[in-house]
């Protein structure tokens, strides 16, 4: 697989790092109760087939973080932007 | 007809023309009291401790959408051991090394069960430290666990990298019960095991939805019709999201590819099972001779059953700074497989929220091994609404609880168990 | 010439011979040979034994497809087993020897095999070998792994070097036949850049345009996602063992691919069409026509295309004998029966091969005729083909599967992988003319073999499909078709011909061949290049390697890094080494290289705001000039990491992390900047690397440093007290940064110089401590101090335990949102059951605590419901004794109780009582001394 970092261009598979589902919203209510809400996003995912937006570290290049819409089954990239 | 080595010879005799099919092609009934969806590992094995162990359940149906035995049962690289540290995993691990050792002759199949051991390898005194916490949670549950050091490693394991290496080998804790079997076989022999005990298995059968009812699950519907059901268990791992989803379930799972890979056949060479403590590589010999190999996950998030090249070469360069011998035998197949990685590195086996629908699932990379135990405890749940003492900790509810089983420390990131 | 080199012809180098050994013997081949084609000028037939029934078996083929002609390749250190003989070209000295045979390769004692092959059919394993249990392991499978397996390992360290290389096209053409070179051409001629690789040498030059790279001897094995391709090129292969690389691994990045593979011949089964002699016909006109060899001088040809039929002129011309063609098509066709005309050969339409005949070696063919009747024909070999397969392996590499194309009786290539286009053969076009498709002549009750080098027979697969394991891939698992070193290039597609016919189905509906990656098998050692031994991972050296170095350290791995663990001094054990380097910090002055420790510079209008939502504790009251301890945890709720960040300025921080976690925590943090709060102003870096940190520790300290410090800074307590920071210079002009903070739990600063000075630091260090007994101090010191003071590190911050369990729950503000702060407030992570941080002491002096010890109550039974902790760091200082941290269920609760620490991995069974994890001046009152 090769990502096309906004910042360095088309590189390999080998410098970035995948985390976590970008689907996923954090929530905003600064965290004072542990409720059901901050159990989903933390533990839940869909993990459905097809394309998906995923945060992605660009770790041996600029350390960007990048949301990159990629197809689950297939493994083709089909958006990189920035957060 | 009885496996022996009677019937082979007898049969030899006569041309062969007496074996019969391993098991029956079933055709979907209407309706069954159990419905057991995915013919892997997880749900042979549940459907043959169901028939045995509580023939009371009534009808036993085992759904599979392609070929039996054509998931992860068929794709891994066939190590058993039971060399678990957290309390909430070594009954369980343990129970299934013990269903391991007399599976062969309980199922009539020859599974190629091999104790050949396994050594853990650390690296430093923090690795050594961790695995002596480890193996002496082993030793309480019962297991069998030994802490070498260097110089009995190296007495035993001659041809390791003791002496140019980037991070040197200080010794090994060792599962001597511990070693490999042969996976399809494993398939198989459950299979068969099953149809003679009245099970339904139901190849190229997949389920499209599960039906339900006030909130209760009462059947499914599959590419060859509408199966009606009173209970229905999912073990269909590397899939499990996309099951669960037709129930209205989401996990705490994501799927990712774990590679595997074999060499071409060598005369007899590495007699263990070998995992690296400094890189990601673990190593057994077939018994055809290819040695056996693996290491980590490709690390994002795959439906796809192929890995990547960077992992290849991550696991061969673990292989040549381990045993640098192996650097001129030769990469045969390597190939991907789907894994359920959970949140938390440990394995579901559960009621759900929608009644009477069961899952196991979660298995991550570690659900060969588990597979007696696997099937053995999800029979005993779906049969007695409760779950077997030593698969208690995995509930799906200790995600949001916080009561974690999580053997590395990483957290909820499903790619780095 | 002699043997069966022919007197003219082929594209080998005749005026250059190359001398070799086989089973020791001596031959002599020309440059250009392959090892199968020198062995068969030779003469030589039998060149090795099969898998499983030892029986004989010679060269098949004249590619990579080989499934027979397997051997050991050179020697000592650089054999290399299972080497296909038609891929190994012989160089002068080359040793090469037959495998998985008895003492000799003519008497084989396992070939007893086949005469108990009634009793070994597919599958019988796994029918038997049960009972007793215990005999699998001691008995059977001893037994069977002897048996089974091909050639052998060296058992030594491989002693060739591998290399890597990336490279980058807008088109890349595998294979370079006729259909190669002209996709290369074409795409060349419109400016792109081209890389064609073949698996080959080229006998005679290829003309190619330039904006094509050429690699010959280069095998693509793989497809990749994002176009990305692996390559092997085999560099010396084919040249005597040197200290040059061997093999280069080529990753090659392209815009798109071209096939052109061609297509492999398949065979016809027919009763021991095992015997060395039998070949494809193709491999027979490439002995011919590439190397000068016949490989038989009669040659009976057995065939169900006309594709085929192109070996007789071939044959006639090189003037070897035809001793006739056996045309499994009823009616034969224009083609044959004008080509053998012109040979002289006799036709036999409609007729089949039963058997061959002859004993390691065929002497000639039983043949069934068409009316009826059965003739002897004498022979020495027998080429066939059942057809061609196009050569698709790389397009099912991504989930394409073949599609079996009836008019052609091929499987030709499904749904492609990405940007990939197959021409000519590859792509099944102009193949199998005229063919009746024909898989197994069908007429022998004994042996018919589909898979040579696994020795699956007919019958196999029929007995595979009786008994249920009538899927393709069922049928391959249960009988090892097509998981042999060739991966059944010549056998997948019988196979699934044979099985179609048992079922009565068409083949399109029984299944279709798919083929995994490696296209051909590839040396591990290639794929792992040059990442082994030391160089398996970078190492990351501290700024004052050297300075230790030369001080006799002895260093440890701490991931990348080498720290030095200890200064032995003549006759020290690392204990005592350690010991006295404690001793030294708590009586005088120590000195450690910290660099290890993460460093991340922060900076910006936000950065204080950021902190405060980072750690757990509080930030934004932290005065410039002063450094604070932070608690970090993950998103949810257990701990991170720890460390203490320094306010240099209203806008600047410098965080330091644990070593173990630097990548780890900055990797979060940009996560927390870039994505969770990306409306923060704020921005970090690593500094890790760029800034030297040593410790100074001790009574002492601060008049060694008073030393070196420029003036005017002050390091008074007043104007520098406990947990102060300054920038500042040292040494005469060195701008540093000095932090007061303590691991040891001593009067203690650490100083931060460029990199670069770090080395000439430390030894200014040892300089100005000289007086006052300084002394360099390693991890294990550190450690010792690090227990002694209770200061959980890596073992207790194992991504398991809660802020609670170590004793560090006040550090959770109730006032601020954190990360991980609502998953940390679930009651389950406070529980009292939990086990949490305590100390350990021995009750008898004598007994020593070990790390990975498990803590039970005295009296209890030594089984897992009794137990409640483990000792996570343990360690013997020199004033205390054995002391430990321990992680114990209600651990607070229980200081004062005597324990059972259960270890008997080791044999430890002793008491100790549990203490607070502060094991010395919990009050701090040394951090002022």
């Amino acid at each position: 697989m090769r990502i096309t970092c906004p910042h360095c261009g088309n590189r390999g598979l080998e410098e970035f790092t995948y985390t976590q589902d970008a689907e996923r919203t954090r929530p905003t209510d600064g965290g004072a109760t542990p409720t059901p809400e901050w159990a989903d996003y933390i533990y839940l995912r869909d993990n459905l087939k097809g394309p998906r937006k995923e945060y992605w570290y660009h770790s041996a290049g600029c350390h960007a973080w990048l949301i990159v819409e990629r197809d689950v089954s297939t493994h083709e990239i089909l958006s990189v932007r920035l957060p | 007809m009885r496996y022996s080595a009677f019937s082979v010879l007898t049969q030899a005799l006569r041309g062969h023309t007496g074996w019969k099919p391993a098991w029956r092609k079933a055709a979907p009934a209407p309706s069954y009291d159990v419905i057991v969806i995915g013919g892997g590992g997880g749900g042979l094995a549940t459907a043959y401790y169901l028939a045995k162990n509580h023939p009371e359940v009534g009808r036993i149906a085992l759904l599979e959408k392609g070929w039996l035995g054509g998931g992860n049962i068929g794709r891994n690289t066939t190590i058993i051991r039971s060399n678990y540290m957290l309390p909430g995993n070594e009954p369980f691990y343990e129970f299934s090394m013990k269903l391991w050792e007399g599976l062969e002759q309980d199922f009539n199949y020859n599974a190629m069960v091999s104790q050949r051991g396994i050594y853990n390898l650390y690296h430093s005194d923090a690795q050594r430290d961790a695995y002596a916490r480890r193996g002496n949670s082993m030793l309480l549950h019962g297991a069998d666990a030994q802490l070498l050091d260097r110089a009995q490693l190296r007495r035993e394991l001659p041809y390791l990298n003791y002496d140019n290496a980037r991070f040197p080998v200080q010794g090994a804790l060792v599962q001597r019960r511990a070693g490999t079997a042969r996976h399809d076989a494993v398939a198989w022999g459950y299979a068969r095991g099953a149809d003679q005990r009245g099970v339904d298995i139901i190849e190229n059968c997949e389920v499209l939805g599960i039906l339900q009812e006030d909130g209760k699950a009462v059947g499914v519907e599959t590419t060859r019709g509408v199966i009606r059901a009173g209970k229905i268990g999912m073990a269909v791992a590397g899939a499990s999201s996309l099951l669960a989803a037709k129930a209205g379930l989401r996990l705490p799972i994501e799927s990712h590819a774990l590679q595997a890979f074999v060499s071409e056949g060598l005369k007899p060479l590495i007699d263990t099972v070998i995992t690296f403590g400094a890189g990601h590589f673990y190593i057994s010999q077939s018994d055809k001779g290819g040695l056996v190999f693996g290491g980590d996950i490709d690390g994002y998030n795959s439906y796809a059953q192929r890995g990547n090249l960077p992992v290849i070469e991550d696991v061969c360069e673990g292989g040549m700074a381990l045993m640098p011998m192996i650097g001129r035998a030769r990469l045969l197949r390597s190939w991907g497989g789907l894994m359920d990685m959970s949140m938390d590195g440990s394995p579901i086996i559960d009621k759900t929220p929608v009644e009477n629908l069961f899952i196991n699932a979660g298995w991550c990379y570690g659900g060969f091994k588990a597979t007696p135990a696997s099937g053995f405890c999800f029979a005993h749940l779906i049969a007695r609404g409760a779950p077997h003492e030593v698969a208690g900790a995995y509930r799906l509810a200790r995600f949001a609880e916080g009561k974690l089983i999580d053997e590395k420390g990483v957290g909820a990131q499903p790619n780095l168990h | 010439m002699t043997g069966f080199r022919l007197a003219q012809g082929g594209l080998v180098d005749r005026a250059s011979p190359v001398k070799f050994h086989f089973d020791g013997k001596a031959y002599t081949g020309f440059a250009g040979d392959t090892l199968a084609s020198a062995l068969l000028a030779s003469g030589v037939k039998l060149v090795g034994r099969s898998f499983k029934y030892h029986l004989p078996r010679g060269v098949f083929a004249s590619g990579s497809e080989e499934p027979n002609a397997l051997v050991e390749l050179r020697a000592g250190a650089w054999r290399e087993p299972n080497t296909r003989a038609t891929m190994a070209e012989i160089f002068e000295g080359l040793e090469a020897a037959s495998q998985n045979r008895g003492p000799s390769l003519k008497y084989d004692p396992l070939a007893v095999n086949n005469l108990l092959s009634p009793f070994l059919s597919a599958g019988f394993y796994y029918k038997t070998f049960m009972w007793p249990a215990s005999f699998w392991e001691k008995l059977y499978e001893p037994m069977i792994r002897r048996a089974a397996g091909l050639g052998r390992n060296a058992g030594l360290p491989d002693p060739d070097i591998y290399e890597k290389t990336t490279e980058f096209c807008d088109v890349l053409v595998i294979g370079a036949g006729a259909e190669g070179i002209e996709a290369a051409t074409q795409a060349a001629a419109t400016g792109q850049r081209v890389i064609l690789c073949d698996e080959n040498a080229p006998l005679v030059p290829i003309d190619l345009p330039a904006g094509v790279e050429f690699l010959a001897r280069t095998t693509v094995f793989g497809v990749y996602d994002g176009g990305t391709y692996a390559a092997l090129q085999r560099l010396t292969d084919h040249l005597p063992s040197s200290n040059a690389p061997r093999q280069r691994l080529v990753r090659i990045v392209a815009g798109r691919s071209v096939l052109a593979t061609g297509a492999l011949e398949r065979p016809i089964a027919f009763g021991n069409n095992d015997l060395p002699g039998v070949m494809l016909s193709r491999a027979v006109g490439d002995y011919v026509t590439r190397y000068g060899v016949a490989p038989g001088r009669n040659i009976l040809l057995y065939l169900n295309n006309d594709d085929a039929a192109g070996l007789i002129p071939v044959l006639h011309q090189a003037g070897v004998n035809i001793a006739g063609v056996v045309d499994a098509r009823p009616a034969s066709s224009d083609v044959v029966h004008e080509a053998a005309r012109a040979a002289n050969a006799p036709v036999y339409a409609g007729a089949a091969i039963i058997r061959a005949t002859g004993w390691q070696g065929v002497s000639g063919a039983k043949i069934r005729l068409a009316k009826g009747g059965d003739l002897a024909l004498p022979c020495d070999i027998i080429a066939v083909s059942g057809g061609f397969n196009p050569n698709l392996a790389l397009t099912s590499h991504f989930d394409g599967k073949p599609v079996w194309d009836a008019a052609i009786a091929a499987f030709v290539p499904g749904s492609l992988p990405p940007c990939m286009s197959v021409v000519g053969k590859a792509a099944g076009q102009g193949l199998n003319a005229n063919i009746q498709p024909v898989f197994h002549s069908g007429f022998f009750p004994g042996k018919s073999f589909l898979d040579l080098q696994n020795d699956v027979t007919v019958k196999d697969v029929k007995l595979a499909e009786q008994e249920g394991f009538a899927a393709v891939e069922h049928l391959k698992r249960y009988t090892t078709l097509g998981m042999a070193t060739d991966q059944g290039k010549t056998s997948n597609v019988n196979a699934i011909g044979v099985l179609a016919q048992t079922l009565g189905k068409g083949i399109g509906e029984t299944g279709t061949t798919r083929f995994r990656p490696p296209y051909v098998p590839v040396a591990i050692g290639a794929l792992a290049g040059a990442h082994t031994g030391k160089e398996f991972k970078p190492t990351r050296l501290t700024p004052t390697h050297e300075w230790a170095a030369g001080l006799g350290a002895v260093f440890v791995e701490t991931g990348l890094w080498l720290r030095a663990q200890y200064f032995p001094k003549p006759g020290e054990d690392w204990l005592a080494a350690a010991q006295r380097e404690v001793n030294a910090v708590r009586n005088a002055v120590g000195i450690c290289d910290v660099t290890t420790l993460g460093k991340i510079d922060i900076q910006g209008p936000d950065a204080a705001i950021f902190l405060e939502r980072v750690y757990t504790n509080s930030w934004a009251n932290l005065p410039v000039g002063k450094v604070r301890y932070g608690l970090m945890l993950r998103e949810d709720g257990f701990v991170m990491d720890d460390g203490t960040t320094a306010r240099l300025g209203e806008t600047h921080f410098v965080m330091t992390t644990t070593t173990a976690n630097a990548a780890r925590v900055m990797q979060h943090l940009e996560f927390c900047a870039q994505v969770i709060w990306k409306e923060l102003d704020v921005s970090l870096i690593s500094v890790t690397d760029q800034w030297g940190q040593i410790a100074v520790a001790g009574p002492k300290s601060a008049a060694t440093l008073a030393k070196i410090v420029d003036s005017p800074f002050d390091l008074s307590d007043e104007a520098f007290p406990y947990m102060a920071c300054m920038e500042l210079t040292v040494c005469g002009g060195v701008p540093a940064r000095l932090f007061r903070i303590s691991f040891s739990g001593e009067r203690a600063y650490e100083l931060a110089v460029p990199s670069r000075q770090a080395d000439a630091l430390a030894r200014a260090l040892m300089q100005a401590g000289a007086e006052f007994g300084i002394a360099p101090y390693g991890t294990e010191a550190l450690g010792i101090m690090r227990i002694e003071k209770g200061h959980p590190a890596g073992p207790e911050l194992n991504g398991q335990t809660s802020a609670h369990d170590l004793g560090m729950g006040k550090l959770l503000s109730k006032k601020k949102e954190f990360i991980g702060r609502a998953m940390a407030a679930r009651p389950a992570l406070t529980a009292p059951i939990r086990q949490t941080l305590v100390g350990l002491r021995p009750v008898n002096p004598q007994d020593i605590i070990r790390a990975g010890s498990h803590l039970l109550p005295v009296g209890a039974p030594a089984v897992a419901a009794s137990d409640q902790g483990h000792v996570t760091s343990a360690a013997r200082s020199p004033t205390l004794g054995s002391i430990a941290l321990a992680l114990l269920e209600n651990g607070p609760a229980r200081h004062g109780e005597t324990l059972r620490v259960y270890d008997p991995l080791r044999g430890g069974d002793f008491t100790a009582i549990v203490t607070h994890p502060v094991h010395l001046d919990p009050e701090g009152h040394r951090l002022h001394a």
